[in-house]
């Protein structure tokens, strides 16, 4: 049933006793062309590009929880695409254009809100840093400038520009394209455009292990629910990535740390748009229901326990606090943890492994959520291909091997 | 905050006295002119990163100043070992030693 | 005064004193001891909040902290305002002024209440399935807008303050051998038995008084005592111990790995007036060796059509209200009781005068000692019966009852008059903070409620009490004892309570009495406005895991998240699935378990305590000169000194002129500094930096160049060979502490068998640079014999010296190009030398200059600064430092992966310098560099530019880059596109000035 203003009002009519299931739960079959493994954005996003645009329907997505209960549904959701590198540049990019778009694409409301991001330079450093990407945006295409701090100000009234801050705002890169979207909605969103489309999505199904032939190849993932064969595999599991790969024998250049989020208790607009600052370790932005969203470092070892110590949130709160002194007697509401897949240059891995027919899309970090919909879009090409999408290619796991790493935390050097 | 016991100072601490330092036991290799790019890039990179039971490296930054190597359940942070750089990693009895 | 909605006597109020309060602009009255929701109820006020999404009327539903409704901002002018405050947990004060929220215009006439005739449409989901259009300007447009800016508006609850919070929050990390959380009865008892034991105990509370439900009974004796008296006696004994801490308003809010546990303690906002240089808030952070969780049980709302009128409230909450607040929250209640302490709260209702006009009770076959207690009272009742409607606009005006058949139908019965109604659902335990500590929780059908089952690894902790289901007073009384005791010692004799008037089941019902059509606007979540129905279309559309339910209907997601609506809403989604609720599972109880001031998380890092700051010995020196700072890490250094109002560009070009021309000075203290001792020293520096250091003569310097093993430059700086077995290594001012690390780590772990000891001397050291060709004129007279002529005291040259009397190292560096020295004495002498120094250097018609003007003579002479010229990818061919690899090493740190295929392949970025067709142009740094002009949109750049400055030296701009292939582009043209204009530049060595290093040696 197509979503819109009139079957809501139609369905409002009959007490919305006939709205279906958004996503048909099946059994899992014993046989598919290709087995989507992680429920989250990135893996229903996989899964409705490869039906839509790549026309694989025999296909399913398992997962060993609920749809969108990973990082898809406790990150900060944190939109832009002014990287620095042109790989970067070229999948982000893909990415917002698609989140321009989402809403009438899936015929589901993500809410993508292009509300600008700003990025707080702190340092002469940090001003250097930012300038050079505002100038390698420009010349991508790609919207970013240069704000002094009292433009920045003007932009985000409740942003403490004073010179006597520990450490003072000395200006902020603006994305105005950049912006928030409502994650659960974009799982949910893919689940059942995806499952109109054929895709099987199968909750509650946790891979136990990855079959193999005597060649090596993929033949099968055993699950929770039953063996389901298979010779393409594609892992998108994020955190977990790890735990599944060694299923494969495949040991990955992966860490998974806590990552830590809070939201306060909801207030009438105050933060228009989302201000950013890796200097001091601070991600604020307003969601609709008013909350404000808040997001941390990650904590400082790696863990799968979802959660983290209160130092790492604190330490966040103390920046929040600086640099926005009339939310200090705001009160945090909850404050939970993620587990986020790092890799040694901060950058995504996404494309083939070393065994055949097996297919990886992780290393997201602290920022996969912005880059759902083009991450999917060229893992589905990538898949469906056997070989990685141009935009994908540069993100393949050899750049270890070969050294030509994307390192976006390179940006971070500390200055002399 | 994590606490834990630095294997020479034989005190548990807290962890803002300490820097987590990754993966324990992955060898340097001895002559690295000798090894194949891919047998540098899995030292460089390629880690266990598992779901339970890690061998892992931490040192007393703000203590002794020692590295030392931990075994810690990555799902519970419950530290089961500490034990001092150099030595091989205790067997726990729980079979997850020589699991990569 | 007294008030109508007072009750004659009792309650813990100090009726001898009145406060005065205002709500909403109007003025109340109440007494010390109120909150300000007993406070309201005392003066007729039920109507005290909207609802989130229908604004729909509401009014105090409870007497603690699990409070959805009665939201209040709370302004104490200045700055100190707070929205979103619970008015049953505000103390009352004189003076204090409170507002309602998410209403305009005012409480009674709120226009957004025009949303409830749309409630047809903004069922579960809604917007999800709106709002997309139309299609104007893009796809996205009406949403980002139209849309989503009235829905923000829309949502929210009170107003975020305006001003700056002004208070200060105060921290304390603290110890103990028992924490005990909640000082109801079962916490006291448990804080009896460890104090008995002789521990270190922490006892802790939110609420003003302790002594949790105990404040609310009035007719109970324990072991003959009254139970007020029992509290007294018990807070007595126990703040007589000095091995106690009682704390009063605190909240445990989080209870996090081995035993760490965070509260917050409220300091000031119940008072009238502070010392405004009090702190508002302290977060308490202890490590207990065990912790004892007697947090007690929250009583469930019930749910049915209509259940959110205001005067309609939790039975337990109207009894805390009449016996401990001796406020009568109506005056004709109807009682729907579907658990014991639903009777228990109608006979006290009845003895404060309210008239009990039913009590309604759900289940089949009630308790019938209190049956027959009621009926002695003359109270109507109503077994198997439940309510299925009410009236009222601003407060319950009736409510219909209906007999509940035996296929769970009910049939609609009679209208019962009423301005109040008791509702009593039955106790679900707070296991939050079990729950937060990871232990893992267990349905129990005989409690109808998740228990704790299993304590979670390094978590010494038990449960005791009602949050573990041990509900009855003697049985909780008990429970806490012997928890008490097992932390703390067993040899603590056990101990027995008599208790009078006590009841002993707490179960009551889940989910909906009855199952019947009769379901509309039946709230499940008050304050999100989530009713049976919205849970219901979710499992409907496949929503089927809690956590979806919970994500798309919004229930548990408000500012209580859950308290009264969790247990409910898992009950109704199972009910409808057919499933039982330990199959539908349970949301993650997360931190905190009450919200926490931002403020109170921060504590006293603001400000400069935010992040230390890091200063140097001269620093005061700088600061008297006038000098402007920047951070560097987490030094300020200073970055230029400007002369009779000089800007940047003016001050740091003189500063340039004065040391090419004379000499200058410059504060070189926080450039990192490592002392490098033991037999194996050069070994090890060999192993670790590019360079070779072996062949280094005692008294020379060397350039080092420290790569990651990834083959990237990370730091860099100059090495001086004091001794055979000695050497200082300087890091950059970031670097020092990462560089000691990695240092640190490859000494012991892996070249264990090198000896060879490292001591970070960064802050031992006060470095004076004095740089420019009278360098040497400066120093020579504070200098004891020592000849500083060329031959003698070469460039890279450095020995031990006594300058101004005191003992010092004497380096022959430069980072200028020019003639120069820099000074190390020990940080005390720091700025006695300093001026010693400054006073021969104005002889020389010298200046001091800062990091700016630095950073122009080392571009001048194509030095690199790493992180400027360097970004974590450029290697030390990138930056034309080839050559400082010494030529027959076989191993050095990152050395494996230079030879990988990325680190030899063609077209690396390579550092060159850029000189602008116009010399006045400064080019910006990070500017892109192309090869075409007027390059579109999608042109992959050939690199960019790390450095741009105005060189007074040269009379002309200058700029460094990174540009691929650069070396090889030298002489040719590029072009660096600007915003409206490209500038044409063009290729050149990475050496401005006096390549043959004439100046340097001279």
């Amino acid at each position: 049933m197509k979503f819109s203003i009139f079957s809501l009002m139609r369905q409002a009519l009959g007490h919305h006793a006939r709205w279906p299931a958004q996503w048909r739960s099946p059994e899992p079959k014993a046989a598919y062309d290709a087995v989507i493994v992680g429920g989250g954005g990135h893996g229903l996003g996989t899964a409705y590009y490869l039906a839509k645009e790549h026309g694989l329907r025999n296909i399913a997505v398992v997962e060993k929880g609920w749809l969108g209960g990973g990082n898809t549904g406790r990150n900060t959701t944190i939109i832009r695409s002014n990287y620095l590198w042109e790989e970067s540049e070229a999948i982000y990019e893909l990415s917002v254009k698609l989140w321009e778009t989402l809403s009438d694409e899936l015929n589901y409301n993500v809410m993508y809100s292009p509300r600008g991001v700003m990025m707080l330079a702190h340092t002469v450093h940090d001003i250097q840093v930012f300038k050079r990407h505002v100038h390698a945006n420009r010349l991508a295409g790609i919207d970013n400038e240069w704000l002094t701090p009292e433009a920045a100000k003007a932009f985000c009234p409740p942003l403490n520009i004073s010179p006597k801050l520990r450490y003072p705002v000395l200006g902020a890169a603006l994305q105005r394209r950049g912006g928030t979207a409502r994650h659960d909605a974009v799982a949910w969103g893919y689940a059942r455009a995806a499952s109109a489309l054929g895709v099987d999505i199968i909750e509650n199904a946790e891979v136990m292990a990855v079959r193999r032939d005597a060649r090596g190849a993929v033949e099968g993932v055993e699950t929770t629910r039953g063996m389901i064969r298979t010779k393409k595999v594609g892992v998108v599991a994020a955190g977990h990535t790890s735990v599944l790969m060694s299923m494969a024998d495949v040991r990955m250049p992966l860490e998974s740390y806590p990552l830590q989020a809070l939201v306060s208790e909801p207030v009438k607009p105050v933060l228009p748009c989302v201000v950013m600052s890796n200097t001091v370790h601070a991600y604020i932005s307003q969601s609709d229901k008013g909350e404000l969203v808040i997001g941390a470092g990650t904590d400082a070892y790696t863990s799968y326990s979802q959660t983290g110590g209160l130092h790492v949130s604190a330490h966040t709160l103390d920046a929040i606090c600086d640099l926005f002194p009339t939310f200090r007697r705001m009160r945090m509401m909850r404050n939970w943890g993620g587990i986020v897949d790092v890799t040694p240059d901060r950058s995504p891995i996404i494309g083939l492994t070393p065994v055949p027919g097996l297919y990886v899309n992780c290393g997201w970090g602290t920022g996969g959520f912005k880059a759902t919909p083009g991450s999917a879009y060229v893992f589905a090409a990538t898949m469906a291909r056997g070989e990685p999408h141009p935009i994908a290619a540069p993100f393949a796991l050899e750049r270890f091997t070969t050294g030509r790493l994307i390192d976006e935390a390179a940006a971070a050097a500390v200055a002399h | 905050m994590l606490l834990i016991t630095c294997p020479y100072c034989r005190m548990a601490r807290p962890e803002s006295e300490f820097h987590y330092g990754g993966e324990a036991h992955v060898a340097r290799p001895a002559e690295p002119a000798n090894v194949s790019d891919a047998e540098w890039a899995a030292y460089l990179y390629m880690r266990a990163n598992p779901k339970g039971v890690h061998a892992e490296r931490w040192r007393h930054i703000h203590g002794c100043g020692r590295f030392f190597n931990a075994v810690r359940n990555t799902v519970s942070d419950e530290i089961l070992a500490t034990y001092e750089a150099g030595m091989s990693r205790p067997d726990l009895g729980d079979g997850t030693k020589d699991a990569r | 005064m007294a008030s109508l909605h007072r009750t004659n006597g009792g309650g813990r109020v100090d009726r001898a004193r009145t406060l005065s309060f205002t709500f909403d602009g109007r003025t109340y009255q109440g007494h010390p001891g109120d909150t300000l929701a007993s406070a309201l109820l005392a003066n007729g006020v039920h109507l005290v909040g909207r609802s989130y999404k229908y604004h729909r009327p509401r009014g105090i539903l409870s007497a603690g902290a699990e409070e959805p409704n009665a939201l209040v901002t709370i302004d104490r002018g200045d700055g100190r305002a707070a929205p979103n405050l619970r008015a049953t947990q505000v103390e009352l004060y004189d003076g204090l002024v409170a507002e309602s929220q998410n209403r305009w215009p005012s409480l009674s006439y709120d226009v957004g209440a025009v949303n409830s005739l749309f409630s047809p449409l903004l069922a579960a989901g809604f917007y999800y399935k709106t709002f997309m259009g139309p299609r104007l300007l893009d796809s996205n447009w009406a949403w980002h807008k139209i849309y989503e800016p009235l829905i923000r508006r829309a949502a929210g609850l009170g107003k975020a303050p305006t001003l700056p919070d002004p208070d200060r929050y105060a921290n304390r990390f603290a110890h103990c051998d028992v924490l005990v959380v909640g000082a109801g009865p079962a916490g006291l008892a448990a804080a009896l038995a460890a104090t008995e034991a002789g521990a270190r105990v922490i006892l802790c509370d939110e609420q003003a008084e302790l002594g949790g439900a105990l404040l609310s009974e009035w007719a109970v004796e324990i072991d003959g005592t009254p139970a007020a008296s029992w509290v007294a006696d018990a807070v007595r004994a126990l703040a007589a111990s000095p091995r106690v801490t009682l704390l009063p308003r605190t909240q445990a809010f989080g209870y996090f790995a081995q035993n760490f546990v965070a509260l917050a303690e409220r300091l000031t906002d119940h008072l009238a007036s502070s010392d405004p240089a009090a702190a508002r808030e302290r977060l308490w952070q202890v490590r207990a060796k065990e912790v004892v969780l007697a947090t007690g049980a929250i009583e469930r709302p019930i749910v049915f059509p209509g259940n959110d009128r205001p005067g309609i409230m939790l039975a337990d909450a109207a009894r805390t209200y009449v016996n401990r607040y001796g406020v009568r929250p109506g005056s004709r209640t109807v009682v729907l009781a579907a658990c014991d302490s639903g009777y228990a709260a109608a006979l006290d209702l009845h003895r404060a005068g309210i008239d009990v006009a039913t009590i309604v009770d759900p289940r089949p076959n009630g308790n019938r000692t209190l049956i027959e207690a009621a009926r002695t009272a003359g109270i109507a009742i109503e077994v198997g019966a439940t309510v299925i409607a009410t009236r009222g606009r601003q407060r319950v005006t009736a409510v219909r009852i209906a007999r509940i058949g035996a296929d769970g139908s009910a049939a609609a019965g009679s209208w019962i008059p009423c301005d109040h109604v008791a509702m009593a659902g039955g106790w679900t335990p707070s296991v939050h903070l079990f729950s937060q500590s990871r232990g893992k929780l267990a349905w129990s059908d005989a409690a109808q409620a998740f228990l704790p089952a299993a304590a979670a690894p390094g978590q010494a902790q038990r449960s005791a009490g009602a949050c573990r289901g041990v509900f009855g007073l003697a049985a909780a009384l008990e429970d806490g004892f012997a928890a008490g005791k097992a932390a703390a010692d067993t040899r603590v004799r056990k101990r027995s309570f008599n208790v009078t008037h006590d009841l002993t089941d707490f179960s009551g019902i889940v989910g909906t009495p009855g199952t019947g059509a009769h379901v509309s606007k039946a709230f499940v979540d008050f304050q999100h406005d989530v009713t049976v129905r919205d849970l219901k279309l979710a499992a409907q559309e496949g929503f089927r895991a809690i956590e979806h339910v919970k994500r798309y209907t919004t229930t548990g997601m408000a500012t209580d998240q859950g308290k009264t609506s969790n247990l409910n809403a898992l009950a109704i989604v199972a009910d409808h699935l057919g499933k039982p609720i330990p199959e539908v599972g349970l949301t993650t109880f997360r931190q905190p378990y009450t919200p926490v001031s931002f403020g109170t998380i921060a504590g006293t890092s603001r400000g400069d305590l935010f992040d230390p700051v890091r200063r140097t010995p001269c620093d005061g020196w700088a600061q008297a000169a006038g000098a402007v700072f920047e951070d560097v890490g987490a030094w300020k250094r200073a970055r230029y000194f400007p002369e009779g109002g000089e800007d940047m560009h003016a001050a740091v070009a003189r500063e340039c002129r004065t040391v090419r021309g004379a000499a200058g000075m410059f504060d070189a203290s926080t450039l990192g500094k490592i002392e490098v001792v033991g037999p194996d020293a050069a070994v090890f520096l060999d192993r670790l930096y590019i360079n070779s250091f072996q062949k280094l003569g005692v008294g020379r310097c060397r350039y080092g160049v420290l790569l990651n093993e990834a083959g990237f430059i990370i730091d860099d700086g100059v090495i001086g060979r004091l001794a055979p077995d000695r050497f200082h290594v300087t890091t950059t001012t970031g670097g020092a502490a990462r560089v000691l690390n990695m240092m640190e780590d490859y000494a012991q772990t892996e070249f264990p068998d090198l000896k060879v000891w490292l001591t970070s001397t960064t802050e031992q050291w006060a470095v004076i640079a004095v740089q420019g060709p009278r360098a040497r004129d400066v120093l020579a007279p504070l200098l004891e014999e020592v000849d500083l002529g060329a031959t003698s005291f070469p460039h890279m040259s450095v020995k031990a010296v006594r300058i101004c009397g005191i003992e010092a190292r004497l380096f022959r560096v430069s980072f200028t190009g020019e003639m120069g020295f820099e000074i190390n004495v020990p940080a005390d002498y720091g700025v006695a030398v300093w001026e010693a120094v400054w006073r021969e250097v104005q002889k020389h018609g010298g200046c001091a200059y800062g990091t700016e003007t630095m950073h122009v003579l080392r571009a001048e002479k194509g030095f690199i600064i790493v992180g400027q010229e360097t970004d974590g990818t450029v290697t030390p061919d990138d930056v034309g430092l080839g050559w400082a690899i010494g030529k027959s090493k076989r191993d050095f740190v990152g050395m494996r992966s230079l030879s990988r295929p990325d680190m030899v392949r063609g077209g690396r970025k390579q550092l060159v310098g850029l000189l602008t067709a116009d010399p006045k142009l400064v080019l910006e740094e990070g500017a892109q560099v192309t090869a075409e002009l007027h390059p579109p949109a999608g042109t992959p750049a050939l690199g960019h530019v790390t450095s741009a400055y105005w060189s007074a030296a040269l009379g002309r701009s200058i700029a460094l880059a990174l540009v691929a292939d650069g070396r090889a582009r030298i002489g040719t043209r590029l072009n660096v596109p600007m915003p409206g204009s490209d500038v044409p530049v063009e290729v050149v060595a990475p050496v401005f000035l006096d390549p043959k290093g004439e100046r340097l040696h001279g």
